[in-house]
């Protein structure tokens, strides 16, 4: 009996906390601006008028931010795993002269919080040393930096180290290059960390705000967050609210469909393999 | 050490020695490209951080030397300690409501054997929505006229509150954004601690008459204290980086009252033009925070062998 009076303040409790915010957003955005500021609000909103999403779309230039942010997230994921997974596997199954040092300098990154170092990141991108390259507003300051990912390398070498040696022996003795070993015999039975590093790169890149807010200033080149916060300011209510509604779903459809991989990510950093 | 024995090995077989180059050269092939990523964007800005915060530049001559001038234009600045006070209280709040309430929920689902997916996936949905729409749309519910909050309060009739207007109340309205956002990443990491703690440990407690309190306090937590203690010290080194909260919903105001470390950094170089002073600022937060981070180094060592 008690469990059942918990299970439900429990169950009406999470949804009044996380869902209803959600809905709220939802419906506010079909309001009108008078009916917004009207005390108190009805539950449902007066009218189902979906036009406000297709101003939001038009006037705040939805298309554009959304198709520079998947251009970002889905270049940030080739960088990231081309990189890293070829990092992970000289470090894992080649063992190099200095290995153990490079993956130790790699991880120590994982101290440094991205915050303090911001600034000097920004003036890299910049203007960076050797080549002297402009890469602000190009892909490229968002792709590179996302590619220097201490945790998924540390990932990706852990559960290489877990493969069978005798597994590769064999491959080799049979003449098989180191690149031919990676591709057809490591990246097959990889798939499941593949999948939580895919997934882990294209959410983070999704929900960074402070470096594509740097490193991206025209406003043609902004990601949906940046674009969105950019323009809140001018904004009827209504229309921006809805335009928040749009940036939120693909990452509630991702979460939809990804979730197993994307909470299996969350638990792989804690202390526990 | 160990470099000096492989090499040993090698001499006394030249044709293992051509072996093991070429390995180590593929090697490097395959690591080319991380070791380029992460000396751009990681090592390089760690070593130009330091730089930056000893040199005045302005970008067009050539930068000078100018000691400690940076960090007493930081100190100096009436704006350092409001920007350290609260980045101490808002990491202080978020730890009491962002460590409290996860590990409560945690236990709670842990206890329930209903609807568990659901919540799961409820009290993870914020996390994945971009931060930026989390703020936003909070900054919206803390509208001081017709805001969702206010209204709430309006129902059962309390009076409005001023929420992100009100040197009271705008640092606490920014935690609970933030506690709201991140709380669901807590809640799974313990749930999944909690459902690691053997059985036989909470029947035995019950078999020596120990209470639901009791068994938490003897068992849960006890059981728990490892990743307790991770999740305490990345959680400070992650509010102490607090900038989006007040950035995109108070601008610092009202009279400093959200006014972050990280948040000072920013206008130092984006709005006063000054990256040295920015750079000063930010060595001293990563003073700070690399703290936290070595202990937490410690901590993980230390129990994995």
């Amino acid at each position: 009996m008690i469990y059942w009076v918990v299970l439900v303040a429990v169950v009406v409790s999470f949804t009044a906390a996380f869902v209803f915010p959600l809905y709220w957003m939802v419906t506010g955005a079909l309001r009108s601006p008078e009916e917004l500021a009207q005390m108190p609000p009805g539950f449902f909103p007066e009218s189902l008028d979906f036009e406000v999403y297709a101003e939001a779309w038009d006037q705040l230039n939805l298309a554009q931010f959304l198709g520079n942010t998947l251009l970002y997230a889905s270049g940030a994921l080739l960088f990231t795993l081309a990189v890293d997974v070829t990092a992970a596997y000289a470090l894992s199954k080649l063992r190099p002269v200095l290995g153990k040092l490079v993956l130790g300098m790699m991880l120590a990154t994982l101290m440094i919080p991205p915050m303090v170092i911001l600034l000097p990141a920004y003036l890299t991108v910049k203007d960076l040393p050797i080549f002297g390259w402009d890469l602000l507003n190009t892909p490229w300051a968002i792709w590179l930096p996302a590619a220097a990912n201490g945790f998924n390398v540390f990932l990706l070498k852990r559960f290489f180290d877990s493969i069978p040696r005798e597994l590769l022996e064999a491959a080799q003795i049979d003449g098989a290059s180191p690149v031919r070993i990676l591709w057809s015999i490591v990246l097959p039975v990889s798939r499941p960390i593949i999948g939580v590093v895919s997934i882990l790169s294209v959410v983070t890149c999704w929900k960074d705000f402070v470096w594509p807010l740097l490193v991206l200033p025209d406003s043609e080149n902004m990601s949906i967050s940046v674009g969105i916060a950019s323009l809140s300011a001018q904004m009827p209510q209504n229309v921006l609210i809805a335009a928040l509604v749009i940036a939120s779903l693909p990452a509630i459809i991702v979460f939809f469909v990804f979730q197993r991989s994307i909470m299996a990510g969350l638990t792989a950093g804690s202390l526990k393999g | 050490m160990t470099t000096m024995t492989v090499k040993g090995s090698r001499r006394r077989d030249p044709g293992g020695f051509r072996r093991g180059l070429r390995r180590n050269l593929t090697a490097y092939g395959f690591l080319c490209g991380a070791l380029i990523c992460f000396a751009f964007f990681s090592w390089y800005p760690m070593v130009r951080e330091i730089i930056l915060s000893f040199q005045q530049t302005n970008f067009v001559d050539e930068p000078t030397w100018v000691g400690l001038d940076n960090f007493r234009t930081v100190i100096d600045d009436a704006a350092f300690a409001d920007a350290w006070i609260n980045t101490a209280a808002f990491t202080g709040l978020a730890l009491v409501f962002g460590y409290v309430v996860p590990f409560a929920a945690a236990i709670i689902l842990n206890e329930l054997r209903h609807a568990k997916a659901y919540l799961r996936f409820v009290v993870y949905l914020p996390v994945m929505l971009p931060p930026a729409v989390g703020v936003l749309l909070f900054k919206w519910f803390y509208d001081p006229g017709p805001g969702l909050f206010n209204q709430i309060l309006d129902l059962v009739n309390i009076p409005a509150l001023s929420w992100l207007d009100s040197t009271d109340t705008a640092l606490v309205s920014l935690v609970a954004v933030s506690t709201w956002m991140n709380m669901g990443t807590g809640t799974l990491i313990y749930l999944a601690a909690l459902q690691s703690i053997p059985g036989e440990l909470y029947e035995a407690a019950e078999l020596d008459g120990a209470g639901l309190f009791k068994r938490i306090w003897h068992v849960t937590i006890p059981q728990t204290k490892l990743i307790l203690l991770v999740m305490l010290l990345l959680q400070i080194v992650a509010t102490m980086q607090v900038f989006i909260e007040p950035y995109l919903m108070t601008g610092g105001g009202p009279e400093n009252a959200t006014l972050t470390v990280a948040y000072l950094m920013y206008q130092y170089a984006f709005n006063f033009g000054d990256f040295g002073a920015g750079g000063a600022l930010g060595l001293m937060l990563m003073v700070v925070l690399m703290v936290f981070s070595a202990f937490y180094l410690r901590i993980s060592r230390d129990n994995q062998s």
